[in-house]
């Protein structure tokens, strides 16, 4: 006999979780100009009670660039999701108003989704010339259709329903019907669809800065620094390379645990 | 051959999304099954019945909390007995079609009982093939999925399986649900049939004009506890002879009989 | 009949979406703020008059308005001609022609690997849920499914090649050594890295998957009734799991190829690997429109063959999706 609960354990987690990445947010204002000033006494020093987590080529602290970089990659990840969700979430809506538009909708979400996403990352981000508008932009484009998807097929089983039926035959508009049936059932979805794109977005967005198509090289996003850490390899620099990919994972996995018992919860 | 004691059985459920609480299922429930003879367990749904076959094959979640004694052969039946048991001394022909796997024919799934049973690969093939022949299931339904076989004859490859395991006790849970008159008196046929090979069977259903036909002993369940036990020959006329008002309620609800719903307990009646 | 028809559907749907896809992508290079003229010359951009910068515009065509441009594109495309690529002044095709080839060897043993492993690791999840092993392999793969691919390359390479010496740093073979004179073994020696690292991160999906299956199974009917005949789990995940969960896992890889792909172009870069992902990014940064355009067209095509692979797979062995024989007959 089990006395714990796992369902409460799981939503003290996740409010935790989200807590502690709130807190992540709030430390760039915090933070101040401290990831990017410079020490030139202190170039590349190992990490140590003096730098927490060592520091850059230019001496710059890499905890505080790390943080830095780990707000960044959230407000680009978490403006790419509610982009994309929104995006999926009028597209879904707007394809059961007729089947023509609904073929024509399919279409371009089997059309984006045929492409890999890394490769449309690269035209878009290259079409809008890099910058951070580009990357939320690219990323909401490249991660819309999955969900669109998603919310297409819940719709069209409830376009099915009775109970649509009658209040269609009940002289309802079609506006009434979107607005009183079909967002309310696809809102919640639509929600939790948003938590599950948050993960992926982020990952892509510091992929797409590795590569040198994403954010611009003067804001210390996680993909730059990494970029960077490259260069300083094979000089057995370790800490620059482990520290923001470590800070990274451990971000999209805490928010991809909070996603995953919201599905649950659905 | 089975006995009962004092079954309790209560499973968690969320009332909230969070909180866990407990709801008694089965409460207090005794009864004793003999070899050779069907021992139907009649009740509405919901009225735990195929918990209780569930209880006895050992197969509850984990977080289930029972209560109570069993006893098979003389000896205690606790979850360690029930797990190196069944599929050898207990079998369950189980409710739904949805126990038959999609992905394999049927001879293929009546040879894995069997081997589960303990029968050398060769040996568990000879005797699919020849459970299979007694059901009268011929080489197209041996070689056919689930989804290519009509109900009446999925139900018998089910039956069929269990048969192959040389149990001496056969809960049989819900046999007849879904097949017209001739395949369901083929299925209760079949189950007599096992009981005059000297097996205990335990025939768990909602449809007591059709237990009366083949079973020696009604159980009456409802809500949980066992209301009655009784002879099959009790049931009869006004069913003066039975004790509980809500077995004599069940038995005059039948069509053939006074038709009359008490609705003191006949609030949702299950007339076969 | 029947079939030949709905195959024919399937395949004019696939030109469609491929036709999209090349209207799309060209639509993009269209929209860039990118100067092709400029694009074109690279770093000879400061040697050129611009009635010279007019003659180029003329010559390939870039001073058309876009229609016209995307209808010249589309006709070579039909000829088999992607153009020429000016990055690696090549043709395009012959470009990702030798690149795939290289990659081939990267993509094909990491998705072989990862099904494989997956699969493995997510039948022996599933069996029992909640147990230790359940706890382990699932928190190997959550972990994997959100590590960026790049840093886990990023790692690879400092601990086996800069600290332990086990593997090259980078590359597909020794600098400066021609294609054809590489040994195989000195091949596979570079490819060990990025194989595994990519593998690690293709397992991820597959395993959870598998294990949902598995979950899902192990709750169902199916197993409580196999529980009921005496089977333990690893007879049910045996005889029954693996063939549930087989058709679903093959599935997913063949339709994640562009995940896939995706990977192979953060490995091949940490890597330096010169096969198709290395190439694609150094069409984006150097604005090689037509092998941009090109490989978006050839990793299309591959991702909508796995997909169509994957679709046709499931009506083929699936005995539920299969026409049904006539109803066994209701016997007497």
């Amino acid at each position: 006999m089990k006395t714990t609960q796992p369902r409460l354990r799981a939503l003290v987690c996740s409010s935790l979780l989200a807590l502690l990445l709130l807190a992540l947010l709030y430390a760039q204002w915090w933070l101040g100009d401290l990831p990017t000033r410079m020490q030139f006494e202190a170039r590349l020093a190992p990490p140590g009670l003096d730098h927490w987590l060592g520091t850059d080529a230019l001496g710059r602290e890499l905890w505080a660039r790390t943080l830095a970089g780990l707000a960044l990659s959230f407000q680009v990840g978490f403006l790419a999701a509610l982009l994309g969700s929104a995006i999926a979430l009028g597209l879904a809506l707007l394809a059961t108003f007729s089947s023509r538009l609904d073929a024509l909708i399919s279409m371009l979400i089997d059309t984006l989704l045929s492409v890999p996403h890394l490769v449309l990352l690269l035209l878009i981000a290259f079409a809008l010339g890099g910058g951070l508008q580009a990357v939320v932009i690219a990323v909401a484009i490249t991660h819309w259709p999955g969900l669109a998807r998603v919310l297409r097929a819940e719709l069209l089983q409830l376009r099915a329903a009775p109970y649509i039926g009658i209040s269609r035959a009940l002289g309802k508009s079609r506006g009434f019907i979107l607005l009183h049936h079909f967002l309310p059932h696809a809102l919640p979805h639509c929600l939790v669809g948003a938590l599950l794109l948050f993960p992926h977005a982020i990952l892509h967005e510091a992929a797409l800065t590795f590569l040198g198509v994403g954010l611009s090289p003067s804001q210390p996003a996680i993909g730059l620094l990494l970029a960077d850490a490259m260069r300083y390899l094979s000089g057995g620099y370790w800490w620059l390379g482990v520290f923001p990919g470590l800070g990274l994972l451990l971000m999209v996995l805490s928010i991809e645990r909070i996603a995953s018992s919201a599905r649950r919860a659905l | 051959m089975l006995r009962i004691e004092q079954l309790s059985l209560a499973l968690p459920y969320y009332p909230r999304f969070w909180r866990r609480r407990y709801a008694t299922h089965l409460n207090q429930l005794s009864l004793s099954v003999t070899a050779g003879s069907v021992h139907a367990i009649v009740g509405a749904s919901g009225a735990g019945k195929s918990l209780l076959a569930h209880t006895i094959m050992g197969l509850l979640p984990e977080d289930a909390r029972s209560g109570g004694r069993c006893f098979f052969k003389g000896a205690a039946l606790d979850e360690r007995r029930k797990r190196a048991l069944r599929g050898r001394e207990l079998a369950l022909i189980p409710q739904s079609l949805s126990a038959l796997d999609p992905l394999a024919r049927s001879q293929r799934q009546v040879g894995w009982a069997a081997r589960r049973a303990g029968l050398s690969p060769a040996g568990a093939h000879q005797a699919a093939c020849q459970a299979l022949a007694h059901y009268q299931l011929d080489e197209r339904a041996c070689q056919a999925y689930p989804h290519e076989l009509s109900g009446g004859m999925a139900r018998r490859v089910l039956t069929a399986m269990a048969q192959v395991t040389q149990a001496s006790l056969v809960i049989a849970d819900e046999p007849t649900v879904g097949l017209d008159p001739l395949q369901r008196d083929r299925v209760l046929d079949a189950l007599a049939a096992l009981a005059r090979q000297g097996k205990a069977v335990m025939l768990i259903t909602h449809d007591l004009r059709h237990a009366l036909s083949i079973a020696e002993h009604v159980t009456v369940m409802h809500e949980g506890h066992c209301v009655e036990t009784a002879a099959a020959h009790m049931f009869h006329g006004t069913g003066q002879a039975l004790q509980s008002a809500y077995a004599r309620a069940l038995w005059q609800a039948l069509p053939d009989n006074a038709f009359t719903l008490d609705s003191g307990y006949m609030k949702e009646p299950y007339l076969a | 009949m029947r079939l030949a028809l709905a195959t024919l559907r399937r395949l004019l749907r696939l030109g469609l979406i491929l036709l999209c896809v090349a209207g799309v992508s060209f639509g993009l290079m269209m929209a860039s703020p990118v100067d092709p003229v400029n694009a074109y010359l690279g770093p000879l951009v400061a040697q050129v008059s611009p009635e010279q910068r007019e003659l180029i515009a003329s010559r390939w065509g870039f001073d058309a308005p876009a229609p016209v441009q995307f209808g010249r594109w589309l006709q070579q495309l039909a000829s088999g001609n992607l153009g020429m690529s000016h990055v690696y002044d090549q043709p395009v095709g012959d470009v990702i022609g030798q690149r795939f080839m290289r990659s081939l060897a990267l993509l094909g043993s990491a998705w072989l690997l990862s099904l494989l492993l997956g699969f493995a690791l997510g039948v022996l999840a599933g069996a029992k849920e909640h147990s230790p092993l359940d706890k382990i392999i699932s928190a190997y793969a959550y972990v994997t499914a959100s590590t960026p691919t790049f840093w886990l390359a990023l790692l690879g390479v400092l601990l086996f090649s800069v600290y332990l010496g086990w593997t090259p740093v980078c590359c597909a073979g020794p600098v400066g050594v021609s294609d054809q004179a590489i040994h195989l073994a000195t091949r596979l020696h570079h490819l060990v890295l990025p194989v595994i690292t990519l593998t690690l991160l293709g397992t991820a999906s597959i395993t959870l998957h598998t294990r949902a299956r598995m979950v899902a199974l192990m709750r169902s009917d199916i197993a409580t009734h196999a529980f009921a005949q005496g089977a333990s789990r690893a007879d049910i995940a045996w005889r029954h799991g693996v063939r549930h969960a087989s058709l679903p896992a093959l599935t997913l890889a063949l339709a994640s190829l562009g995940e896939l792909f995706g990977g192979s172009v953060l490995i091949e870069q940490v890597f330096a690997y010169p096969g198709l992902g290395q190439a694609t990014v150094e069409a984006g940064l150097r604005s090689d429109v037509p092998l941009l355009l090109g490989i978006t067209l050839f990793t299309a095509l591959f991702v909508i063959a796995g997909n169509t692979l994957a679709d046709t797979l499931y009506h083929v062995i699936d005995p539920r999706m299969r026409r049904p024989r006539k109803p066994a007959a209701m016997s007497s």
